[in-house]
């Protein structure tokens, strides 16, 4: 009888789906804007109201794949690549030059970075920017996640995001080139 | 009395799945396009043939049970075993002939559906959670022009439809006009379709394709071919300039704020490709694929909460103030 009730739970709880958040209120959004950045622009603080949603953009299923879908519809492939790099740096080798919080490359896609890195604030919701650089983590993550975005439809030119870390992948990386870019990591 | 409810529920029963006969709106035993007519004889002519056999089938059952097994044991006919067998040889030539007769007929109704002449109209037709992006491409490349859920086409012409899926499989289905055909990532599919009479039909993506599947409809607009012209000719403008300050006030919004990136309007600098094209979504009869009517009104709720009104699309919710939202779908409604 017990374990046909622990079964019936069990099974109960495979109904369980990952909450989807399709419609951030703009008051939420409005807060969720209000990153807190060091002065040199790297590193530095989500708001409260990040944690107290849980992570939305780090921990959900749902916003990673969104984010990829952003990564290709912004046109971040034009300078990315698929994460290999192109004129713009890579984000599979685990470098990055403005640190590798979520704030900072938030940052670096609402505000653009001096050299090279067009702002996207104007271009897309406060939403879209964190599901996307929720998504640019995943690619260069130092170690895998529970949560991973969905697979490719094209053919995959790099490892799985969140799934084989991409620190396998890691070089020695280059050095900072302008004396304005954050520290080695 | 258990009869009585009995023969109520039987009739409730049979009335139910007619209701869904009624109406010329979305049917497809309502057809108005040359390929979903001839599928049309094709499914009355293999209902009909496939009824008079089950019914055969059903009366030598029957009779069969009825026949007194007794009698027959106890003093078998002479040629008995004979007629039996030319029985069964005749039910077997009758299938094989019922059967190669409809493989015939099925061949020949298929073929209709696919033979295009050089000439005809090409409308590409992209399918995308959840809506339907068209580009008429005509000989002439200065021809072309983007729209969007709503496909016009001149009436008695061949029309031959390019169908691909961008994002997961979606499937193209006007059920008065023709059958389905799947728009398939990768792949592109064709589909000619062809009507006699003008009138508005609706259509549907007919394959899952996520959570708005539901939502994801389409209007196809048979008309005569003055009228086609006219619209096609109206169509290729770019945008009409706004004429009034709430009007420009609009447009300047629309061009600061994010909906640029994903949406064209033709003749200003917004060129995004993500959403559909609006350099006439004001002409146009619905949005958000056949949410609303398309009025000054709708827009602006529309714009004030995609993800409310149909929720998971692509659309993001983009806070506006209220001059804002105002000035936008004054812009937008003005784009006939
Ligand atoms: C026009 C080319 C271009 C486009 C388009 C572009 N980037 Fe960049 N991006 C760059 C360059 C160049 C840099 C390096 C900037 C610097 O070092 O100051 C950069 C830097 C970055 C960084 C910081 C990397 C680090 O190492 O800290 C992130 C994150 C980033 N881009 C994300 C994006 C995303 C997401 C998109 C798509 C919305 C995008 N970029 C589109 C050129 C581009
Ligand atoms: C991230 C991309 C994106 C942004 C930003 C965006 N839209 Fe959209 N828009 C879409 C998509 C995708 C659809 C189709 C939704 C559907 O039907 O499923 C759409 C549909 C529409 C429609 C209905 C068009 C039709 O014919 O069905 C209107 C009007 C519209 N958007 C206006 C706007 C305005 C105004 C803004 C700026 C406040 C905006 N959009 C911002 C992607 C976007
Ligand atoms: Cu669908």
């Amino acid at each position: 009888m017990a374990g046909v009730l622990i079964g019936l739970a069990a099974a109960l709880a495979g109904c369980q789906r990952e909450e989807r958040q399709l419609r951030l209120d703009p008051p939420v959004a409005d807060a969720l804007d209000k990153i807190a950045l060091m002065p040199n622009r790297i590193g530095g603080a989500p708001p409260e109201v990040y944690f107290k949603l849980g992570k939305p953009y780090e921990a959900n299923a749902y916003n990673l794949s969104q984010g990829k879908r952003l990564y290709t519809w912004f046109g971040c492939k034009s300078c990315h690549g698929d994460g290999q790099g192109g004129s713009g740096p890579a984000f599979l080798d685990g470098w990055w030059y403005y640190g590798p919080e979520l704030v900072s490359i938030f940052a670096s896609i609402r505000d653009g970075r001096p050299h090279g890195m067009p702002m996207f604030g104007d271009k897309m919701t406060t939403d879209q920017i964190w599901q996307l650089a929720g998504y640019v983590q995943t690619i260069g993550s130092y170690e895998g996640q529970t949560a991973a975005p969905s697979r490719n439809d094209e053919k995959q030119a790099r490892p799985a995001e969140n799934r084989a870390p991409a620190k396998l992948l890691f070089d020695e990386g280059p050095s900072p080139v302008h004396l304005d870019q954050g520290p080695t990591p | 009395m258990i009869r009585a409810a009995s023969k109520a529920g039987l009739s409730a029963m049979l009335v139910v799945p007619l209701t869904g006969c009624g109406g010329n709106w979305q049917s497809a035993l309502d057809v108005y396009g040359s390929a979903a007519i001839s599928l049309k004889h094709l499914i009355i002519l293999i209902v009909a043939v496939c009824s008079v056999v089950w019914m055969l089938v059903m009366i030598a059952l029957i009779a069969a049970l009825w026949r007194n097994r007794d009698a027959r044991s106890s003093s078998p006919e002479p040629g008995r075993e004979r007629r039996m067998t030319m029985a069964v040889i005749g039910a077997v030539v009758a299938t094989v002939l019922i059967i190669s007769t409809f493989t015939v007929m099925s061949f020949i109704a298929t073929r209709a559906l696919t033979v295009a002449s050089q000439d005809d109209l090409t409308v590409r037709v992209r399918g995308l959670q959840w809506w339907w992006g068209l580009e008429y491409v005509g000989p002439d490349p200065s021809h072309r022009f983007e729209t969007a859920n709503e496909i016009h086409i001149p009436v008695g012409r061949n029309v031959r439809l390019q169908l691909e899926g961008l994002d997961v499989i979606h499937s193209f289905w006007v059920p008065s006009l023709a059958g389905k055909q799947d728009l398939v990532p990768g792949r592109p599919n064709e589909l000619t379709i062809r009507v006699e009479r003008a009138g508005v039909y609706r259509g549907q993506c007919a394959e899952f394709c996520g959570m708005q599947h539901a939502h994801m409809a389409l209007l196809v607009i048979a008309e005569p071919q003055e009228d086609f012209d006219k619209w096609a000719t109206a169509q290729r403008q770019v945008a009409t300039p706004p004429t009034d300050e709430e009007a420009a006030a609009g447009l300047r919004t629309f061009l600061t704020k994010p909906c640029a990136a994903c949406h064209t309007v033709r003749g200003t600098a917004a060129a995004g490709t993500t959403g559909p094209d609006l350099t006439h979504v004001g002409s146009r009869r619905t949005i958000a694929s056949g949410m609303f009517e398309t009025t000054r009104g709708s827009l602006a709720a529309w714009i004030a909460d995609p993800q409310t009104i149909k929720p998971g699309n692509n659309m993001p919710l983009v806070p506006l103030t209220p001059d804002e939202l105002r000035a936008v779908s004054a812009y937008l409604a003005s784009l006939k």
